[in-house]
């Protein structure tokens, strides 16, 4: 997985709550079986006016110029500050698989659905979460200003405003090691394979009926 | 009497028997006892199996299933992999039955009798079962807490985990109980149910928490309505609902495929009597609703939250203070194209659709059928589909004679699969297009591109289907 130290960028403000997994990547683009290309199709719906295919040249597409995502003050963004319930819906990993191809690194937003929220962690992607008020805050500064940006320090735990103030959040402590380590899950858990066999083995032996094998039928 | 001396909630009773290890900081490692595989959210998993040259650690521990691409139509069926149309759809069909042959992976292939909905399937095949934990890279993995299981969904790099480890990083969540207690009127069903708790606490109400439902309106449920209200647990933010084991649990299970038999069901029958929350266990969260004050539900919104009783109306937006919400209301009534005021009655529908892993089983088709039988679709309702949440509902259904009575009043009768509820398929809802729904979820586009979706039960969505509006089932002669 891609380290996570340091970003910094600007802020693309979604003034939206229970924005859900299909309206971040609707489902037809799930068909592909690939992981990467998704960017140019986040927030379909609302980015483009007609209806999106997979496997189509999205350039000739007619845009929906007053999306937030497609004005041009908002160009290459890569802080997304949301409002409450980001990510609900669906468990698709497709929605930070295309947060991520468009170049968002951080999310900020004062609640958020649990899977969408583990989902970020296991690609790289920051999932702040900031009291309300605060994130109220930050659209009005972010709207009022152009070209507002945030510098967001996973190692410090801080954000940095334009003025040079800056704003604390808390992360999950196994998380952000394994963030800032661009550590993989699955490496780690297979450090604890005798724990695991002996569970199973205990497990196995104390309820047997949990392991009817499916491949024997 | 102190934390410590407290009962165990079944949540923290199953969560306790799959802790391989734990953190400092509370992460943890569970064992997971059976994994469900569908086609869209695992092709990138096995793929990175491939790469890393692992290994499944448990491959029977693993089911597959095609269904959320596959076509519903018997023409298309019939052809096998050369009747899917759409070649991104073939492919990924193709592909989970690559994947399953080259890492030795039980699939029910998608013309096999069993094949059908992945939450369908897994309880029908007693491939779920009380006190498992079980996993699928699917939001609606929830249905399976119905029978006492810990479910949830995950995304597909928990599935590649799963997969290679039988493990799980978790952390706990916390305990909610939501009692609904009292005698449902008549013509309540359990998805009016789930829809009220919904209604009641929102759409990030269990957020963070395990749902235990409880109570004499639950308890009464037959085992699939239960499901019907797991499935929606996560409607409501929580990852994984759950129903307390009782007769009807095990006598559902009972003589499944994958359950155990003989001396080992006995066994497991004694082991599984135990999975209840303690009568002294403590709920972090308590939240109570009266059944008997249920009426039929309907959403009008964009959120399963956003719904009212079939006798209310739609909710005046500028009588919201809230102006966040004032706003989620005002844009989802411009999506909805519908009015604040308006009686939910008077909503017209073009289409209706009974199908989806909340509502597709034996029980909801017969439902369904009861109320259509000798009538015919409104002609307004230019589309009205049933589509069963597998082969064997769909074997049963026509065995009872159930499509007939479909057919004949008009509605089509399709091959078992997700269908419109995602419309991930051909089945696909029209632009501004209003329709009565038995599935989960009201989100934009969710049915098709601008299509506008009504959550309901299926007795309400036959209703609506033969009045071309919505009705009160409670009024109406069956
Ligand atoms: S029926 Fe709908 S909700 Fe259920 S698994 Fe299929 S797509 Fe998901």
């Amino acid at each position: 997985m891609r380290k996570f130290t340091k970003e910094k960028g600007v802020v693309l403000p979604l003034d939206r709550a229970n924005v859900d997994t299909d309206f971040i990547i609707p489902k037809q683009f799930l068909k592909s079986i690939k992981r990467s290309g998704f960017g140019v199709n986040l927030f379909d719906e609302h980015r483009y006016l007609d209806k999106g295919e997979p496997d189509v040249d999205n350039s000739n597409r007619p845009i929906n110029k007053d999306f937030v995502l497609n004005l041009p003050r908002y160009k290459g963004s890569r802080v997304l500050l949301a409002r409450d319930n980001f990510g609900c819906g669906s468990s698709r990993e497709h929605a930070p698989w295309a947060l991520d191809d468009y170049g968002f690194r951080v999310v900020i937003a004062p609640s958020y659905a649990d899977i969408f929220f583990n989902n970020c962690f296991k690609n790289g992607l920051l999932p702040i979460v900031l009291n309300r008020d605060t994130v109220d805050q930050l659209f009005m500064e972010v709207e009022a200003n152009e070209g507002y940006q945030l510098e967001i320090d996973l190692n410090t735990q801080k954000i940095i405003k334009p003025d040079d103030s800056h704003l604390e959040f808390s992360v999950d402590a196994f998380r952000k090691h394994c963030l800032l380590n661009g550590l993989d899950d699955i490496g780690l858990t297979l450090e604890d394979a005798d724990a695991i066999k002996s569970f199973e083995a205990n497990w196995q032996a104390q309820s047997p009926w949990y392991f009817s094998e499916t491949e024997t039928r | 009497m102190g934390k410590n001396m407290t009962g165990k909630t079944l949540y923290d009773k199953i969560w306790d028997a799959h802790l391989v290890s734990q953190r400092e900081d509370g992460t943890a490692l569970i064992y997971i006892d059976r994994h469900l595989i569908h086609e869209v959210t695992s092709p990138q998993a096995f793929e990175g199996l491939r790469i890393a040259g692992r290994r499944p650690w448990r491959a029977g521990a693993n089911l597959a299933v095609p269904d959320h691409n596959i076509p519903t139509t018997k023409e298309e069926r019939s052809q096998g992999l050369a009747g899917i149309k759409d070649p991104v759809s073939k492919i990924q069909v193709k592909t989970l039955d690559e994947n399953c042959i080259e890492f030795n992976i039980f699939e029910l292939k998608m013309n096999d009798l069993r094949q059908g909905i992945v939450h369908v399937v897994g309880p029908e095949q007693g491939a779920t079962l009380p006190g498992m934990t079980i996993v699928c890279g699917d939001s609606h993995t929830s249905t399976h807490g119905a029978l006492g299981a810990l479910a949830n969904g995950i995304g597909t790099s928990e599935v590649e985990h799963v997969l290679a480890t039988q493990c799980l990083m978790q952390k706990k969540m916390k305990n909610m109980l939501v009692r609904v207690d009292g005698t449902l009127s008549v013509g309540v069903t359990a998805k009016d149910v789930v829809l009220a708790i919904i209604g009641e606490i929102g759409t990030a109400g269990g957020t963070g928490y395990t749902i235990e439902f409880a109570g004499e309106s639950i308890q009464s449920l037959s085992i699939e309505g239960r499901m019907t209200v797991c499935n929606m647990a996560i409607e409501a933010g929580a990852r994984a609902g759950l129903i307390a084991v009782d007769e009807k649990t095990l006598k559902y299970i009972k003589g499944r495929p994958f359950a155990p038999a003989g001396e080992l069901w006995d066994r497991a029958a004694n082991a599984w009597r135990e999975l209840v929350s303690d009568t002294d266990a403590s709920f972090d969260r308590t939240v109570e609703l009266n059944g008997a004050d249920i009426e039929p539900q309907v959403t009008w919104g964009t959120s399963p939250e956003m719904v009212a009783s079939v006798n209310g109306s739609i909710p005046d937006p500028l009588a919201e203070t809230d102006t966040i919400k004032r706003g989620n209301i005002e844009q989802a009534l411009n999506y909805m194209g519908l009015n604040g005021g308006t009686p939910i009655k008077d909503i017209k529908l073009d289409c209706v659709f009974i199908g989806s892993c909340t509502n597709s089983r034996i029980e909801d088709l017969r439902e369904a059928a009861q109320v259509v039988e000798g009538k015919q679709v409104a002609d307004s309702v230019e589309l009205a589909m049933v589509v069963p949440g597998s082969g064997l509902v769909k074997q049963q259904a026509e065995a009872e004679g159930l499509h007939k009575i479909f057919l004949s009043a008009g509605l089509e009768w399709r091959e078992p699969g997700c269908s419109m509820c995602l419309a991930m398929n051909a089945d696909q809802l029209g632009e501004g297009k209003h329709c009565a729904s038995t599935s989960n979820r009201n989100f934009e586009g969710r049915q098709g591109f601008g299509g506008r979706t009504h959550l309901v039960s299926p007795a309400m969505a036959a209703a609506a289907a033969i009045y071309g509006h919505f009705v009160d089932i409670r009024e109406i002669n069956i």
